[in-house]
C-alpha cells in the first residue's frame, strides 16, 4: 500500500463563481433511483474513446481473456494498455478503411474472472504509473495541453479532477459516489503520488457528499455557476492556468474510483452507474443502471424508449459531447450517461425564419419562447437537427457569453483554422479542449462544427510540436 | 403544408447533380430553405442546436427596418405633394411614395440577389442571406430621385467588389450597403446631393407629377447648414422653420429611410431587445457624436460648429447609421472593448466630417467606412491585451 509523506495534507477550500455559460433547458433528467444491473452477451471497446492513444491490438480473435486483461497497447508506450471490462472470448477485431482499428468485441462468459494485480509493488511514482498502465487505468488520465492521454513519462505540474458534470442531464456525483467513498479517497491518495504539485478537486456548490467535501490530500475548489463550470478545462483556467511548457493531468471522479478499486482490491473493475436520460426515454426508466462499459445497448433500451429506435438518436454521453451509437451500439468506455433524443429528420418546419417560435429554444431573444419562459417552467424536447444553414462567422461575441475562460474563443478558433501556431499559443491553445467549445457550437448561429475544428487543430499541433 | 413538402421532394431530383435543372440548384435550395427549416441533423459535435440561425437573424433586421421603410415611403409622397402644392389624403400620399420607392427596392434586390445566386451556384454553395439586409438598406440610404440604373450599377459594384471578392457574407471588410452608397456618391455626385434629388417633383410610374411651387427648396437640413455662412434657421420644404419635434418625426427631405428618428428608435428597440445589434456599439456612436458636437459648440465659429448635439443626432443619417450600419456584426469590431472604441470613433468622425468638410454636409457614411477599415486594427489591439495578460502569467 501507499505511504504518504506526513506533510502532504493540504486541505483548503474556496468558491469560484462562474458567470458565463448556459444550462440548456432540456427535458429528460434522471431520477435518483437505482435500476437493475444491465449486462449483455457481447461487450465492445472502441479505441477512439482514448484520444492520443495509438492503438495496437494485443489479442487475437478466439483468445480467452479475463476482466482486466490487455486488449490494446499503445504503439509509443507499449506498457500502456487498454483492458477488457469483462472475461470471455475475443470474437471480433473490427477494422475500417486502411485497416484502421474500429472496435474489439469480447463475448462475455458471465464468469467474471478477473486479472489480479499486485498492488504491493506500487511504491514509487514510477511503479504506481506502471501499475495503472498495466491495468488499463492510466488511459483514463488525460493531459493539458492537447487533451489527449497523459504522457507516461511526464511528471505533471498538478492534477485536476472534476467531481461533477454540469453538462445537460448529467448524472449526480453525490448519488453515484455512495458506497464508493473509500475507493475514491484511495484513488486521490494514489494520484497525489504522481505529481510534485497539488491534486485539485473541482466541486459543484450542490455537492454535499462528505467524501468530496472533506477529502484528504487534495485542494478543494467549489464552483458555482452554469455549464461548463464542470469542465475540467474551465476549472484549471480559474484555479491555476496552464502556461506554455507546463503539463497538467486531468481526470474525473469516476476514474479516481476505478484507481481506488485497483489499489484496494487489486482488480480493474470498471463497473459504474450509468444515467439513462433524454426526452425519449420513458419517464419511469430515467434512472441509474449498473453496468460495465462496452455493454450492448439494443436490448436494454428496447422496452425503455417512447418510440421506435429508427426515429431516435441514441447517444453515449451527453448531448453536447457524446457519440452517436445506433441500436447496435454500445456504451463507450469513458461515459456514464446515455441520452436518447428524437432524430428529427422528418420534422418540416414551415417558414421557420419568421414564425414566432413559441416552443423553440434559443438563447437569442428573437424567439417568443424567450419571453414566455419568464412566466413558465418549460423543458424543451430537442431533436438533432442543426436548424439552419452553415455559414461563415457572422455574429460576434456570441460564443463569449458561454465561454467562461479568459480566452477569446473567436480569435483562438480563427488561429486554429489558419493554423497559425504562434497565435494559437498566444491565445491559449494549451488550455483548451474540444469540450470547452461545445456550448459555443450549440449557440452558434452559423452552425460551425467548433469541437471538430479544435480537435483537429490540437492533433495537428501535437504532431507539429512533439 | 404537407403537400408543399411533397411537391418539393418530388421536384428536388431535377436539381440534384446530374438532374435536368442542376444549374439552378442553389436557387432551389435557397427557396427550399426559405419555405422549410432544413432538417439536416448533426453528424459530429453537439447533437442539439439552438433554434437561431442566420436566416432568422437577418429577417429580424429586415423587420426592424420596416418602420423606416414605410415611413420613408409616406415621406416621399408627403414631400412631393408639398413641393407641387397639392393636397393629398394619406392613401394617395403613401401610394406616391410606394411607386417611387418600390422600384428602387426591386432593382436593388434583383441585381444583388441575382449576383448572389450566380456566385453561390458557381461556388457550389448554399445561398447566403446577408444581402437580404443590404438589399433593403441600399434604397433606404439613397435620395429618392436616384436613377434606377445607378442603383443597379452601385449594387452590383458593392456586391461583387465589397463582398464576393472577399469570400461572401462574413468576410467583407466594409458594409456592403454603404459601399453602394459611397460608389454612387463618388461616381455620380450631382445625383447624390443638392436641392433637387431628395424631393421628387416629377411623376412616379403612372402617377403624374407637377410643377414645384415658388419658394420650394428641397435642400436637406444638413445641406442648409453646410451652405450657410451665418447661423441658420433650419427650414422645411416650404421655408417654414423646423422644430425639434419635426426633426424627430421626420417629415423633411432626406434619404428615404433616414429622416424619422421615431421609426429608427422603433427599429433600434427591435434590434436591441432581440440582441442582434450590439448595444455597446450603438450607444458608443451616440456618445462619440454628442461629445464631439459639444466640443465644437464650445469653440464654434462657423454655423456648422454651432449645431447642437441634439440636432446633429436628429438630422441626416447619424441615427440611421448608428442603429443599422455601425452595428453590422461583420464589419464593426468583434471584441467587446473594441466595440466601445469603434462606436465612439464612428460618432466622432461623423460629426468631424460634417462640421469641417466644406464639400459635403453628411459625414456618417464616410465615418463608418473609415472605421470599418480600422476595426481589425482595434480588435488586434484588444486581442493583444489578452495575449499580454497570458504572457505576464508565465513571468509571475
Amino acid at each position: 500500500m501507499l505511504t504518504l509523506p506526513p506533510d502532504f495534507e493540504i486541505i483548503s477550500s474556496m468558491t469560484i463563481k462562474i458567470k458565463k455559460g448556459l444550462d440548456i433547458k432540456i427535458a429528460g433528467k434522471p431520477q435518483p433511483i437505482k435500476g437493475e444491473v444491465v449486462s449483455s452477451a457481447e461487450y465492445t471497446v472502441y479505441p477512439d474513446d482514448f484520444a492520443g492513444f495509438v492503438s495496437k491490438v494485443y489479442v487475437h480473435q478466439g483468445d480467452k481473456i479475463k476482466a482486466g486483461s490487455a486488449l490494446l497497447y499503445d504503439k509509443n508506450h507499449p506498457d500502456l494498455k487498454i483492458t477488457s471490462p469483462v472475461s470471455g472470448e475475443v470474437v471480433a477485431v473490427n477494422r475500417g478503411e486502411k485497416r484502421r482499428l474500429i472496435s474489439i468485441v469480447v463475448k462475455s462468459d458471465e464468469k467474471n474472472d478477473t486479472e489480479k494485480f499486485d498492488t504491493a509493488t506500487a511504491e514509487t511514482p514510477e511503479e504506481t504509473k506502471a501499475l495503472l498502465a498495466q491495468a488499463g487505468l492510466f488511459a483514463f488520465i488525460r493531459q493539458r495541453p492537447y487533451d489527449i492521454i497523459a504522457n507516461y513519462n511526464d511528471t505533471p505540474r498538478d492534477i485536476f479532477i472534476t467531481c461533477f458534470s454540469s453538462a445537460p442531464l448529467a448524472s449526480d456525483t453525490d448519488f453515484v459516489i455512495q458506497g464508493q467513498e473509500d475507493d475514491f479517497q484511495t484513488g486521490i491518495d494514489t494520484l497525489a503520488r504522481l505529481t510534485n504539485g497539488n491534486v485539485y478537486l473541482g466541486l459543484s456548490k450542490n455537492n454535499k457528499a462528505d467524501c468530496l467535501l472533506n477529502v484528504k490530500n487534495a485542494v478543494v475548489t467549489v464552483f458555482d455557476g452554469p455549464h461548463p463550470a464542470g469542465n475540467v478545462g474551465v476549472q484549471i483556467n480559474k484555479i491555476k492556468p496552464v502556461n506554455k511548457g507546463e503539463t497538467v493531468w486531468t481526470t474525473d471522479f469516476q476514474s479516481v474510483v476505478y484507481i481506488g478499486r485497483l489499489i484496494n482490491k487489486g482488480i480493474a473493475d470498471f463497473t459504474r452507474l450509468v444515467a439513462l436520460t433524454g426526452s425519449e426515454v420513458k419517464p419511469n426508466e430515467r434512472r441509474y443502471y449498473t453496468c460495465l462499459p462496452g455493454v450492448a445497448l439494443g436490448d436494454f433500451l428496447k422496452s425503455r424508449l417512447t418510440a421506435d429506435t429508427a426515429s431516435l438518436r441514441i447517444i453515449s454521453g451527453n448531448v453536447l459531447t457524446g457519440k452517436i451509437t445506433g441500436t447496435d451500439g454500445s456504451l463507450h468506455y469513458c461515459d456514464n450517461q446515455i441520452t436518447v433524443i428524437p432524430e428529427g429528420t422528418n420534422t418540416n418546419e414551415f417558414f421557420g425564419w419568421i414564425s414566432p417560435g413559441l416552443n423553440k429554444y434559443s438563447v437569442a431573444n428573437s424567439f417568443a419562447s424567450r419571453f414566455l419562459d419568464i412566466f413558465r417552467r418549460k423543458e424543451y424536447r430537442f431533436d438533432a437537427r442543426i436548424k439552419g444553414g452553415k455559414r461563415a462567422m457572422i455574429m460576434s461575441e456570441e460564443w463569449d457569453k458561454v465561454f467562461p475562460m479568459d480566452i477569446l474563443p473567436e480569435y483562438i478558433l480563427r488561429a486554429i483554422i489558419a493554423f497559425d501556431i504562434e497565435k494559437m499559443e498566444n491565445l491559449g491553445i494549451y488550455e483548451v479542449a474540444p469540450e470547452d467549445f461545445a456550448l459555443c457550437e450549440f449557440v452558434d448561429t452559423s452552425k460551425m462544427e467548433l469541437q471538430q475544428i479544435v480537435r483537429e487543430g490540437l492533433d495537428k499541433l501535437y504532431k507539429e510540436m512533439v | 403544408m404537407q403537400f408543399l413538402r411533397k411537391y418539393l421532394d418530388k421536384i428536388k431530383l431535377n436539381f440534384e447533380q446530374g438532374g435536368r435543372l442542376q444549374a439552378f440548384r442553389s436557387v432551389f435550395e435557397g427557396f427550399e430553405s426559405f419555405l422549410f427549416v432544413p432538417n439536416t441533423t448533426s453528424k459530429t459535435g453537439v447533437h442539439i442546436h439552438d433554434a437561431n440561425d442566420s436566416k432568422r437573424t437577418m429577417s429580424i433586421v429586415v423587420i426592424a427596418l420596416m418602420p423606416c421603410l414605410l415611413f420613408g415611403m409616406y415621406n416621399v409622397g408627403y414631400q412631393h405633394y408639398l413641393a407641387v402644392g397639392q393636397i393629398a389624403d394619406f392613401f394617395t400620399t403613401f401610394l406616391f411614395g410606394l411607386t417611387a420607392v418600390l422600384p428602387l427596392i426591386i432593382v436593388s434586390y434583383v441585381v444583388g440577389l441575382g449576383i448572389e445566386f450566380i456566385v453561390a451556384q458557381w461556388k457550389g454553395e448554399e445561398i447566403q442571406e446577408g444581402f437580404l439586409v443590404s438589399g433593403i438598406l441600399i434604397p433606404l440610404i439613397v435620395p429618392v430621385d436616384t436613377p434606377l440604373w445607378m442603383v443597379a450599377v452601385a449594387t452590383a459594384f458593392a456586391v461583387v467588389f465589397a463582398k464576393e471578392v472577399f469570400g461572401g457574407t462574413g468576410f467583407n471588410i466594409w458594409n456592403v450597403a454603404l459601399i453602394a452608397r459611397a460608389f454612387l456618391f463618388f461616381a455620380y455626385p450631382s445625383k447624390m446631393s443638392g436641392e433637387t434629388v431628395f424631393v421628387r417633383t416629377e411623376g412616379s410610374l403612372w402617377i403624374e407629377g407637377g410643377q414645384a411651387i415658388d419658394g420650394f427648396s428641397g435642400a436637406t437640413p444638413l445641406g442648409q447648414i453646410g451652405a450657410a455662412t451665418q447661423t441658420v434657421q433650419i427650414a422645411n420644404t416650404l421655408g417654414n422653420p423646423l422644430s425639434t419635434w419635426d426633426m424627430f418625426l421626420g417629415l423633411f427631405p432626406g434619404s428615404i429611410g433616414e429622416t424619422s428618428k421615431l421609426c429608427i428608435l422603433l427599429g433600434a428597440l427591435i434590434l436591441l431587445v432581440s440582441g442582434i445589434a450590439n448595444w455597446r456599439t450603438m450607444i458608443s456612436v451616440f456618445v462619440g457624436g454628442i461629445a464631439t458636437a459639444s466640443i465644437f459648440n464650445a469653440v464654434g465659429t462657423t454655423p456648422a460648429m454651432q449645431v447642437s448635439p441634439l440636432e446633429h443626432i436628429l438630422l441626416g443619417g447619424f441615427a440611421f447609421g448608428a442603429v443599422f450600419m455601425a452595428t453590422d456584426p461583420v464589419t464593426s469590431c468583434r471584441t467587446r472593448n473594441g466595440k466601445y472604441i469603434f462606436g465612439f470613433l464612428v460618432g466622432m468622425f461623423a460629426i468631424l466630417i460634417r462640421v469641417l468638410n466644406p464639400g459635403y454636409p453628411e459625414g456618417m457614411m464616410l465615418a463608418i467606412l473609415l472605421m470599418n477599415s480600422f476595426a481589425p486594427l482595434i480588435d488586434y489591439l484588444v486581442v493583444e491585451g489578452n495575449v499580454k495578460r497570458r504572457l505576464r502569467r508565465i513571468k509571475s
